[in-house]
């Protein structure tokens, strides 16, 4: 069974000035398994925001259901956290403060000791020790979507959803913390949800790239399953004979709207298989 | 360039104090009976070489008056700051609530916190209660018209994130809505005070509930104006003590966003 299951959602809301509802998207249904990295890959104003803020629990669908491990989701939950494009960062707090405030709301019932001991793990992860007593306006966009990605991490859900982590970081820090995700991702056994634009991020990143299209009444209209073997470099990534072939595909589909007829069926037993 | 402009300003000062001197030493030469700087300054060497003496309940020192004056305003600061910050978070939570109150608030901001006298003595029938009522409804709009704008003006993001972490209500409050809203709070709060500090000397003067306003009006009764020029300026350092306090305050809880 797939961790996570949206089964045939749909989003409306009404708008200003029309007595039509405008139709985000509808029966719109996708599987992401455990330990799996999926990418959805849109354009902006896809609606892929909005999927990632209703599995979130921080929007709702108007029709249909989110399951995540077979329970459906009714509202945000500490088993699905969430990084945003803007790192929603307490600007208030320091560092240290910021991923506090996390580990605290998973474990009430734990010592000053061991929150402390836990906080000191995650800023050493994302490699931020020496800075925890900066606050956000005082680093760079890369160090604010460490600690976002630190906040995450750190009350272990079952599910990380990335809404376009690495949109506001400059290309130089972006492909240093790409890969630092993809190493946390793997040391902690996660499985990640990511919401991008970017094409080679998700190529780079993901196990399965589910594409969908312009809004309104967004759809999904492929899923490309990428099978370069990890660890993937940055450099060597392109390298891999099957790069260009998927990187075209997703570039034709996203100028001219249009799939390939190379439907996909091994997509799901393909992943199964991989990170099983 | 910057050494040079903060001496600049200081000299500045200091000319504006001596003009200030100046002025008032001919405007006591011209009117009868006004007394000039140096009276005020004898008297002031007065009243402050013994602040805290007591000769029985309507003639005090004037550092037990302060106090008086200062505690009186801390009650009904401190009770109309929870009141106004306890119901301005619930307004900015509910955009309904606080469409629906905000005409009434804007109402009662504009009444002077004196006007409300009358009815608040002849209701209480205590004049020392009633003074400290005045301070109370003084304190109570600003904060709360602060307040609710603030909180309804929390970046989602960070009420996102407080639902993400599924924290309790009593820990959303304390740990992301109030830090989020907090320099927008003290704003309000730095109105108020001014408000209720300036509410507090008529008051005091028409009640007749020992503090700085009720020395004030006595003395002019005694028509000792050398006193009541004394009792102004301690109520004006009184009143830039608070706001240097309240601006500390301020640089605490202020964010870069």
């Amino acid at each position: 069974m797939a961790l996570l299951d949206v089964d045939r959602i749909s989003r409306y809301f009404m708008t200003a000035g029309s007595k039509e509802p405008h139709c985000v998207f509808s029966d719109l249904s996708m599987e992401v398994f455990d330990r799996e990295f999926v990418a959805v890959l849109g354009h902006s104003g896809c609606g892929k925001s909005t999927l990632l803020n209703i599995i979130a629990g921080i929007d709702y669908a108007s029709k249909g259901y989110v399951f995540l491990d077979g329970k459906e989701i009714i509202g945000p939950g500490l088993d699905r956290m969430v990084v945003f494009q803007n790192f929603a960062l307490m600007p208030w707090l320091t560092v240290w403060g910021n991923i506090k405030l996390a580990v605290k709301a998973k474990h009430p019932d734990w010592s000053r000791h061991e929150v402390n001991a836990w906080v000191e793990r995650y800023v050493a992860m994302v490699g931020l020790t020496g800075s925890e007593s900066k606050r956000p306006a005082e680093l760079s966009g890369g160090m604010r979507q460490r600690v976002g990605l630190a906040r995450a991490f750190c009350v272990e859900p079952r599910i990380l959803l990335l809404d376009e982590p690495f949109a506001q970081i400059d290309a130089l820090t972006r492909g240093v913390i790409q890969e630092e995700l993809v190493r946390m991702w793997e040391e902690t056994g996660t499985t990640i949800f990511m919401v991008t634009h970017d094409v080679d991020e998700a190529i780079l990143l993901s196990d399965r790239i589910v594409l969908m299209s312009r809004g309104p009444s967004a759809r999904i209209m492929d899923q490309i399953e990428v099978p370069i073997p990890r660890p993937r470099g940055r450099t060597t990534v392109i390298e891999h004979p099957s790069y260009y072939k998927i990187r075209n595909r997703i570039i034709r589909f996203l100028s001219e709207g249009t799939v390939e007829k190379e439907p996909a069926p091994s997509v799901v037993s393909l992943s199964k298989a991989r990170r099983v | 360039m910057n050494t040079k402009n903060s001496k600049a300003w200081m000299i500045l000062a200091l000319l504006l104090f001596v003009l200030f001197l100046g002025s008032w030493q001919l405007v006591s030469m011209s009117l009868k009976n006004m007394p000039g700087p140096i009276p005020v300054a004898k008297t002031a060497y007065e009243f402050l070489s013994d602040p805290f003496y007591d000769n029985g309940p309507n003639d005090k020192g004037i550092g037990t008056l302060t106090l008086y004056s200062v505690s009186r305003l801390t009650a009904g600061f401190v009770t109309g700051s929870i009141v106004a910050i306890g119901v301005g978070v619930i307004l900015g939570l509910n955009q309904v609530l606080f469409k629906a109150c905000n005409p009434f608030i804007q109402v009662f901001r504009a009444i002077s916190p004196i006007a409300w006298m009358p009815l608040l003595l002849y209701s209480v029938q205590n004049s020392n209660w009633t003074a400290l009522l005045v301070v109370f409804m003084a304190s109570v709009w600003p904060t709360l018209a602060n307040t609710a704008f603030g909180v309804s003006n929390i970046k989602k993001d960070y009420l996102n994130v407080a639902n993400i972490l599924q924290m309790n209500p009593v820990s959303k409050v304390f740990r992301v809505i109030l830090p989020a809203a907090g320099p927008t709070i003290v704003a309000g709060l730095k109105i108020s005070m001014g408000s209720a500090w300036v509410a507090i000397v008529p008051a005091e003067a028409l009640l007749g509930s020992l503090g700085l306003g009720y020395f004030v009006w006595n003395e002019w009764n005694n028509l000792s104006l050398t006193s009541v020029i004394f009792a102004i300026l301690v109520i004006g350092v009184v009143g830039v003590f608070i706001d240097v306090l309240f601006n500390r305050l301020a640089r605490r809880l202020a964010y870069a966003d």
